[in-house]
């Protein structure tokens, strides 16, 4: 019998491998790490429990951040929705929480992203599809019709153009009587990883890191359930970044937000308990769930060390999750409720605090209210059938998570020493640093696949089978002619001197060190559209210019 | 036919809003390491600006990527500017977030390919020697 | 590990009096006791729950005694567990074409269903075989029957599970004959057969003869495959279908293991070594819907069964220490509403079975509530075990749970509970006389009723079912063997009975007579009368005769 796992690896594995060739070379993590055959108790070896783990609700955090967890309470179940025009986004929001979803998220088309109105030039053909197009007041005032703000909470993934839509949904949930110390909800507002991955900017760096600055201040003191920023590794990690670069790239960018928000006079602890985060969940099960624990105490310690957080409500990290959009295919599609459904249960193992599953037919277009079900569905499965909720950090302990949870934080120690070296997450950025990383990574996935390194099942393996092609949802065409018109027609029933003099104040106001976010409720409540607020802010900052790197 | 045996040069290419770039510069970076000439536009250009970059740059290939579901407006429009400044002999092809039910339109249009995810770079890379040669 | 205990239950208790009961307090859990099927389940684990746990003793390297960590020393990484979906239906024919398919998409082994006749010994023309005829399973009758069911098949190939009980032996010999007549000899056929039939009893129902003679048959059936078929698990005893009829994951290891223990007992008995027999056990255990309970379970299994073999039957062989099972998704969990929301549970079950290191795996179709899968589901069924090897990376490190406070604490208490369930049926007076009596039976049914009641006050959610529920219609994903498949299984019975040899069959049936009314082996007179093209029912009705039938005891 073996007495340890250095000898059995040695002797009886060993002659095992020789005898009859494993299936792969070498087994790797998502950054290329190699995963051992084995992992035993010498993984917790010099290894304190109290450091390392400690309790749920406790510094480091590891193990969570509430002391019941699930227990308590379930996850968020929040499904990222929204599509056409306001109307009908918003009757799909009524379905959702009919069907006991838990929380609103919505997602927005890409000119309201980009500061641009429905009936700009560069708008054409991109309204209302890939999500709901907002151009003014008005079509917030559709979005929300009958949801009642001061209960529902809505995460907006919404960047550039946050601010913006956060002093919309201010003015929205004000005419509706709601008490703003009751309002909750997230705008997304990381600029940052857009120059690097999602490419939704408007502005060069420092006035966007402005306005953010700008909404933390404003939110402390007027809109305190609301969570200022979703600091966000999703999209970096859709675009083909490792596991450990999702997290050091999202910390660079949280370590520049939070520098801002101190070089404004904030303090640590007025922002930080508003900071949330946003992971992806990708398909290898247990790394993911290594990431979430590694995550938690990772913050917590640049929190307490970096920045003297005190206050455990300011050193804890909480995080929406999403599943790995760039894991689905569009071959074989019902697979991808499998995949969706394992990187469910690995966000909830590693105590997400909200969770969207990624629908199955969204690899073709946009998802199906059958398959938004469906992929609802799912949560509630894990939620109440597999009792995996019932237990906090379940996984503790198992040498294998421990081991990872270590490497994975190692591996992203590195990269963020890195990224110190180079002058910070800003600085590498104007250097295509992450850039590059990403494609790096990016391209060694796609070439695993195509040399079946890497087997995606049903794309370069088990092709066979029928091909079941989904319905598929599509936007008409009239929901953009439709938004159009009733934009123009806002345009001429509003108050034309109003909207006027609130853009003058907010020209002023960009030029000199003010906080914007009561000029944008002001403006908005005018019914000034996104394009011309926008129109006004590029004219005083410039755009950003893309560093291109391949 | 030509015997002499040019390089091939390729415009990747982003119409539109989306910014998920990252299919457009796998496909880029595999064509480059394939021995071709890619110049690849970055995000966010208009047709305008995509077919100017064709001429310019002297282009035989042609390839545009979109996730947004856009690409049934964007396209006719991108192929008009081309044949606006007289580039009516590239290859064209696309690829990103399609709908089968697209695919007959955007040949239609004159891709001669169109690529969905999980599409090996081998094929595009093959594609493109294949029909490129045509057109040298 | 023990040197972090006691600050850890000196601190643990600390936080519960700082922190936890002030949040309790405010808000309260969203149960007052949460647990799984068989345990508790405390609100976090720490080293402290595993103290006392020596880990070369209780948890050890893979491939090692006592084997929790796995059978093999690469496991998957080695090569991944065999995807065996079950499936079979309608005529023999029809079967053989899906076998096929499944071979064709990437399938590694077959498994064979059987229809009702076929299992509870009736040929298709009996009179209690009317609208039966390959309805759940594939019809047999006859070794003709068998012939076409692998026709094209290579039988030193492809590994075969049968799902039979009652005349396991003697759907066995037909499988047998078939691979001779294929050229190959019987030393390399490799496969399974349920061939456990106390399960029947209990859970099942397709019982013919009772118990005693019963395992009489079924030891002969192992005993003789031990000496000629050393490839072939003669037995694949079934937790299977106690778990499905209600129990709960300790029950299920109990029980089983109550039941391979008098089968093991009959073959020593009849002159068998345990060396020679206990290899060949092979199992089939459910995977439910608690993930952990689930993983913890496989890996109690694999440390009791080792133990038991080795301290209790005095075992020497490694081989013979190890438990390799076959596992399937969890049929009862799946539901005929929203009928999609299967593919996710089955899903997750099938992810804590490869997670707890099984050696092949079944998942039950997202459709099976409503009818027979489909073949779309199937594929399905299979993808996901795909996706589970080649996508989740879970299949790369083995074990990979190990060592977590929470699994380990979990293997210990269900191994400690299943254990007294066990001692409870040796007072009894072992598995036969616990299933005369009825306890087992009772037991089960005490564990469904309490399930039962959960759903009903909602103390347990099944979505779409008691929450969630949908009001619109599920479209019927039907499929739905023809009916006419009797007729015609029918009228190539005749076909065969008018052209075998009579004499040679009724000489053979006497022979099979004879041996059931003394004590001697049963396989060799039922490979005879197999050859002769004997049917089933034949072959049944002698045994019946000489044995009687099964009346089952009445418990509610």
């Amino acid at each position: 019998m073996s007495l340890s796992t250095p000898d059995w690896l040695e002797g009886p594995y060993r002659t095992a491998v020789e005898r009859s060739r494993e299936r792969q070379p070498r087994f790797e993590s998502s950054s290329g790490a190699e995963i051992g055959a084995i992992y035993g108790p010498e993984a917790l070896a010099d290894w304190s429990y109290h450091e390392k783990l400690g309790y749920p609700g406790e510094y480091p955090f590891t193990r969570g951040v509430q002391s019941t967890m699930y227990r308590g309470r379930l996850w968020t179940m929040r499904q990222y929705a929204g599509f056409g025009d306001a109307d009908e986004s918003n009757r799909r929001y009524k379905f959702l929480l009919e069907q006991g979803q838990t929380g609103l998220s919505v997602a927005f088309d890409l000119p309201t992203q980009i500061g641009y109105d429905s009936d700009d030039p560069r708008a054409e053909g991109e309204v209302g599809k890939v999500g709901v197009a907002i151009a003014s007041l008005a079509d917030m005032e559709v979005l929300t019709a009958g949801l009642p703000l001061e209960k529902v909470t809505t995460s907006m993934t919404i960047n550039a153009t946050g601010s913006i839509l956060l002093a919309m949904y201010v003015a929205a949930a004000k005419k509706q009587g709601a008490d703003l110390a009751k309002v909750g909800g997230t705008i997304q507002h990381d600029v940052l990883k857009e120059y690097i991955a999602r490419g939704t900017y408007i502005f060069p760096p420092r006035p966007s890191l402005r306005l953010i600055t700008d909404v933390f201040a404003w939110c402390r003191d007027e809109l305190p359930e609301w969570n200022t920023i979703s600091i966000s590794g999703y999209h970096m990690r859709e675009a083909g970044c490792t596991a450990a670069q999702e997290l050091a790239f999202t910390f660079a960018n949280a370590i520049e937000y939070c520098d801002a928000a101190l070089a404004t006079g904030l303090k640590f602890d007025d922002i930080a308990g508003r900071l949330s985060f946003f992971w992806a969940c990708h398909s290898n099960f247990l790394e993911e769930v290594a990431k979430f624990r590694a995550s938690r105490r990772m913050w917590a310690k640049i929190a307490k060390e970096r920045y003297g957080a005190t206050s455990a409500r300011s050193q804890m990290l909480r995080f929406h999750t999403q599943t790995g959009g760039a894991t689905l295919t569009a071959q074989q599609p019902l697979n991808n409720l499998l995949r969706t459904g394992f990187q469910a249960m690995s966000a909830v193992l590693g105590g997400t605090q909200s969770l969207h599953t990624n629908s199955y037919d969204e690899a073709l277009a946009l998802p199906t209210e059958a398959a938004v079900e469906l992929a609802l569905r799912t949560q509630q499965i894990i939620g109440y059938e597999t009792g995996v909720a019932d237990v906090i950090d379940p996984l503790a302990g198992s040498y294998y998570i421990e081991a990872l949870t270590d490497r994975v934080e190692d591996e992203a120690n590195q990269y963020l020493a890195r990224i110190e070296d180079m002058g910070g997450g800003l600085a590498c950025i104007e250097q295509g640093y992450q850039q590059r990383e990403i494609q790096e990574s990016a391209f060694r996935l796609q070439r695993m696949a195509e040399t079946r390194e890497r087997i995606v099942v049903g794309v370069n393996q088990f092709q066979t089978g029928s091909v079941v092609v989904p319905e598929m949802l599509r936007v008409e065409a009239a929901v953009a002619r439709n938004q159009v018109e009733r934009l123009q027609a806002l345009r001429a029933s509003r108050d034309g001197a109003a909207v006027d003099a609130a853009l003058a104040r907010i020209r002023a106001a960009a030029r000199g060190t003010d906080n914007m976010v009561p000029l944008l409720i002001e403006a908005v409540e005018a019914y000034a559209t996104i394009g011309e607020i926008c129109n006004v802010l590029r004219d005083e900052w410039g755009e950003y210019q893309e560093v291109l790197t391949i | 036919m030509t015997t002499e045996q040019r390089t091939i040069r390729v415009l990747i290419a982003k119409p539109g809003l989306d910014g998920h770039d990252r299919g457009a510069k796998v496909v880029a970076r595999a064509l480059r390491d394939a021995g071709m000439e890619v110049i690849y536009t970055g995000i966010r250009q208009t047709p305008e600006m995509i077919a100017e970059a064709a001429l310019q740059e002297d282009v035989q290939v042609v390839g545009l990527s979109i996730l947004s579901g856009a690409h049934l407006e964007l396209f006719p429009r991108v192929i008009a500017e081309l044949k606006q400044r007289g580039v009516d002999d590239v290859l064209l092809f696309c690829g990103g977030i399609i709908p089968e039910a697209d695919v007959p339109a955007i040949q239609a249009m004159g891709f001669a390919g169109v690529f969905g995810p999980g599409t090996d770079t081998g094929v595009i890379i093959e594609f493109v020697r294949e029909h490129a040669k045509e057109r040298a | 590990m023990t040197t972090l205990d006691d600050p850890i239950r000196g601190a643990q208790a600390e936080w519960e009096e700082r922190v936890l009961a002030k949040v309790l307090q405010r808000f309260p859990e969203r149960r007052a006791e949460f647990r799984t099927s068989s345990a508790e389940a405390r609100r976090f684990y720490t080293p402290a729950d595993t103290a006392g746990k020596d880990y070369l003793r209780d948890v050890g390297f893979p491939g090692e005694y006592p084997f929790t960590r796995g059978v093999q020393p690469t496991m998957y990484r080695g090569r991944l567990w065999t995807m065996r979906q079950y499936a079979g239906f309608g005529t023999a024919q029809e079967s053989n074409q899906r076998f096929r398919q499944l071979l064709a998409d990437g399938q590694t082994g077959l498994s064979a269903a059987f229809d009702l006749p076929t299992q509870i010994g009736y040929d298709s023309d009996h009179r209690m075989a009317r609208g039966e005829v390959g309805q759940v399973g594939v019809a047999i009758d006859t070794l003709a029957d068998m012939e076409t069911l692998f026709e094209g098949i290579p039988l030193h190939k492809i590994s075969t599970s049968m799902t039979i009980n009652a005349p396991a032996a003697i759907l066995v010999a037909m499988y047998m004959v078939v691979a001779e007549k294929q050229g190959h000899p019987v030393s390399v056929i490799t496969g399974t057969a349920q061939n456990d039939v106390l399960k029947e009893y209990v859970a099942r129902g397709t019982y013919i003869f009772p118990p005693r003679p019963s395992v009489r048959l079924a030891a002969d059936l192992i005993t003789y495959c031990a000496r000629e078929a050393p490839r072939f698990n003669s037995i694949s005893v079934s937790g299977y279908h106690i778990r499905d009829a209600g129990s709960t994951a300790a029950q299920e290891i109990a029980f089983a293991f109550a039941n391979a223990i008098a089968y093991l007992g009959e073959c020593e008995r009849r002159g068998a070594q345990i060396d020679e027999i206990a290899p060949r056990v092979s199992w089939i255990f459910n995977t439910h819907n608690y993930f952990f309970e689930e993983v913890a379970k496989y890996r109690a299994l694999r440390r009791m069964w080792a133990r038991l073999m080795r301290e209790q039957f005095g075992a020497k062989q490694t081989d013979s220490w190890m438990f390799r099972t076959h596992t399937q998704t969890g049929g009862s969990t799946l539901t005929a509403q929203q009928p999609l929301n299967n593919i996710v549970r089955a899903a997750i079950q099938a992810l804590a079975a490869v997670t707890g290191g099984v050696q092949s795996l079944a998942l039950s179709c997202y459709d099976e509530a409503l009818s027979l899968p489909t073949e779309a589901a199937q594929r399905m069924a299979l993808r996901t075990q795909q996706i589970i090897a080649h996508e989740t990376g879970a299949a790369d490190t083995i074990d990979p749970l190990g060592g977590s406070w929470y699994v380990e604490w979990l293997t210990d208490r269900l191994e400690q509970e299943a254990r007294a369930i066990m001692d409870r049926v040796e007072d009894i007076g072992g598995a036969v006389a616990a299933i005369e009596s009825g306890y087992m039976q009772s037991e089960i049914q005490e564990a469904a009723v309490t399930h039962q009641r959960e759903v009903e006050t909602k103390q347990r959610i099944i979505v779409g079912v008691n929450d969630y529920i949908d009001d619109e219609a599920q479209p019927p994903i039907l499929f739905r063997p023809n009916l006419a498949v009797g007729e015609q299984q029918v009228r190539e019975l005749a076909a065969v009975k008018a052209r075998r040899d009579a004499r040679a069959v009724d000489a053979a049936l006497a022979r099979l007579r004879a041996a059931a009314r003394g004590d001697d082996p049963l396989m060799p007179p039922i490979l005879d009368a197999v050859r002769t093209y004997a049917t089933l029912g034949e072959m049944c009705g002698v045994l019946r005769e000489e044995w009687g039938e099964y009346r089952p005891p009445t418990v509610v």
